[in-house]
């Protein structure tokens, strides 16, 4: 069985995020960017199935400009076989995102794909769902755990009753969750390695991908902040202060 | 003719409080008419409840035994199919909705508008992005289905005082049977629910234990709050994924808000940013919880909670 991984790069998640004054976006120049966190996870669990012999290659995928490339070593490093590198200087919506993955699945014919669950830019949570319905195959989100066996997924998905518990058939989408695993780090040896290993790279406009922009973002603006509060120094003020707001 | 179809949430025959909020959003673009849809095996107590709803036209029913279990690959044809004539397609931003509303606009062939916070217009709405820390206006193409998900916190649930009719409709969609339910294990509890509870009392790391973690639900039964947990008490295990508040667990905006041993990551905040009154107790005075909380209490968890059960 071939994985296909979608592995998006975001600004690092410790970066605080700054809006541009004039409101056309926030601030990326020399920002660190990263791998997005749910993407490793995803690569994380792609590379155990393999190395119990569920499958036999891990492929990432990332849909960018020509300086992805460095990003895709990474996924590399870390243990992906090969990396597809879709090039395209826009940014894409989830759906164009979806359309894409189709593309190369028909070509590559992957017994799973594994994408985070949401990229932490966007915020999206979207790209999974809409690949799983426009390949018309099982989606299972958020998961917290997976096991394959069978031609069958069995996904343990963390849902705001609990944990749901669902099986599907493959091939089949997941979305990862945080505590389906914590990936690992990358060695020094393993970026060398990955030096040798092959990326191709594909141009979005060839794959015949009709493009997705119903939605235009036109303003970006910082949140409202809170105003400062006050510190209080033991039970009986905290009590009197929400006694005083109506909440006690 | 702006007419919304909002999707209903519900388990074990109990409508969700999210769907009376995704009304609430669906009333500010003012439109012509709001259906909710029900999907379901037995869909008429659900329906009943949602037919009460202040701003609902009418409530229409699909029951199908494969609508027993809300699979997303199930219900997402169905919904695709019934949204014919709707101009917008709502549904909460629940984990029920975020793993539905994108396989509905993928069958439809548009893009989704996640986490409304605002609506500013028919075609036009607030959403955030980062964590929240930017909020972005999006316009929507008018000649396209306008397929959103309704960020629960930023809107309060629509009263209960309507009685819109109630319709079967037949629904002509082949199902796929490739996606099974198996399972549901789900955390009991005689406490307010998380999500919609005007009080929430949280623990974080700084509880050390699952045993340490009865200091807040006792604390918390004593206020009657819901409670909840940050990211790091759920990974450490001294409370299920359930009760997780945050960019990727649960965000809520109940009228008060009690962090207890929580240090305030940048996602924790995220998740409480809309609260009315948010109290941080840490024994760390340099805490960034601190930050935002209205109301701070720099002292030991297990030394302040029993205090204050006394002075309430």
């Amino acid at each position: 069985m071939k994985i296909l991984v979608g592995y998006k790069r975001v600004v690092d998640y410790n970066v605080r995020i700054q809006v541009k004054p004039d409101g056309s976006g926030v601030v990326t120049d020399g920002v660190k960017l990263s791998a997005n966190p749910f993407d490793d996870i995803a690569l994380e669990e792609a590379l155990r199935l393999r190395e119990k012999g569920l499958a036999e290659e891990v492929v990432v995928v990332g849909i960018g400009p020509a300086d992805l490339t460095a990003h895709l070593r990474n996924g590399l490093a870390m243990g992906a076989n090969r990396a597809i590198h879709v090039q395209t200087a826009d940014a894409v919506s989830p759906l164009t995102a979806a359309r894409t993955f189709l593309k190369l699945i028909e070509k590559e014919q992957p017994g799973l794909v594994i994408l985070g669950k949401q990229a932490i830019d966007d915020d999206a949570n979207q790209t999974g769902q809409m690949l799983a319905a426009l390949w018309d195959r099982p989606q299972t989100t958020f998961a917290s755990k997976v096991e394959v066996a069978d031609g069958k997924v069995t996904v343990t998905r963390e849902v705001d009753a609990g944990l749901e518990t669902i099986e599907a058939e493959l091939p089949a989408v997941i979305t990862t969750d945080l505590r389906l695993n914590e990936p690992r780090f990358i060695k020094l040896p393993d970026i060398m390695k990955a030096k040798s290993k092959p990326i191709d790279v594909v141009e979005l406009g060839s794959l015949g991908v009709e493009v997705a922009d119903h939605i235009k973002t036109t303003h970006y603006a910082a949140p409202p902040k809170r105003s400062k509060g006050v510190m209080v120094k033991d039970a009986a003020e905290l009590v009197a202060a929400l006694k005083q707001k109506g909440l006690l | 003719m702006t007419k919304i179809l909002v999707i209903a949430e519900h388990l074990d025959g109990k409508l969700n409080g999210a769907t009376a909020r995704a009304v609430s959003a669906a009333s500010a673009v003012k439109p012509d008419a709001i259906d909710v849809l029900v999907l379901a095996n037995a869909p008429d107590a659900v329906a009943a409840e949602a037919a009460r709803i202040d701003g609902v036209s009418k409530v229409l029913t699909v029951a199908r035994p494969e609508n027993a279990h809300a699979l997303a690959a199930v219900l997402a044809p169905q919904i695709a199919k019934a949204a014919a004539g709707y101009s917008h397609v709502f549904a909460p931003s629940t984990t029920f909705g975020k793993d539905l509303a994108p396989r509905v606009a993928a069958l439809l062939g548009v893009s989704q508008v996640s986490d409304v916070m605002s609506v500013e217009g028919p075609h036009s709405f607030k959403r955030p992005i980062y964590a929240g820390n930017a909020i972005v206006t999006v316009e929507v193409d008018a000649g396209s289905t306008v397929v959103a998900t309704i960020r629960t916190a930023s809107w309060p649930a629509a009263a209960s005082n309507g009685s819109a009719p109630i319709e079967a409709l037949g629904v002509d969609a082949i199902l796929p049977s490739h996606t099974r339910f198996v399972g549901l294990q789900q955390g009991k509890s005689d406490r307010p629910d998380l999500q919609g509870a005007p009080k929430v009392v949280s623990g974080g790391r700084g509880v050390g234990s699952k045993e340490n973690f009865e200091i807040i639900y006792k604390f918390a039964d004593k206020i009657g709050a819901a409670v909840g947990a940050s990211r790091a008490a759920v990974d450490a295990g001294y409370v299920p994924n359930e009760m997780q508040v945050g960019q990727t667990g649960k965000i809520i905006a109940p009228e008060l808000y009690i962090a207890v041993g929580i240090s305030g990551a940048i996602q924790h905040l995220t998740g409480i940013k809309d609260a009315g009154t948010i109290v941080a107790i840490n024994k760390d005075g340099e805490a960034p919880i601190f930050e935002i909380a209205d109301i701070g209490l720099v002292r030991d968890l297990f030394k302040i909670l029993p205090e204050l059960e006394q002075a309430i």
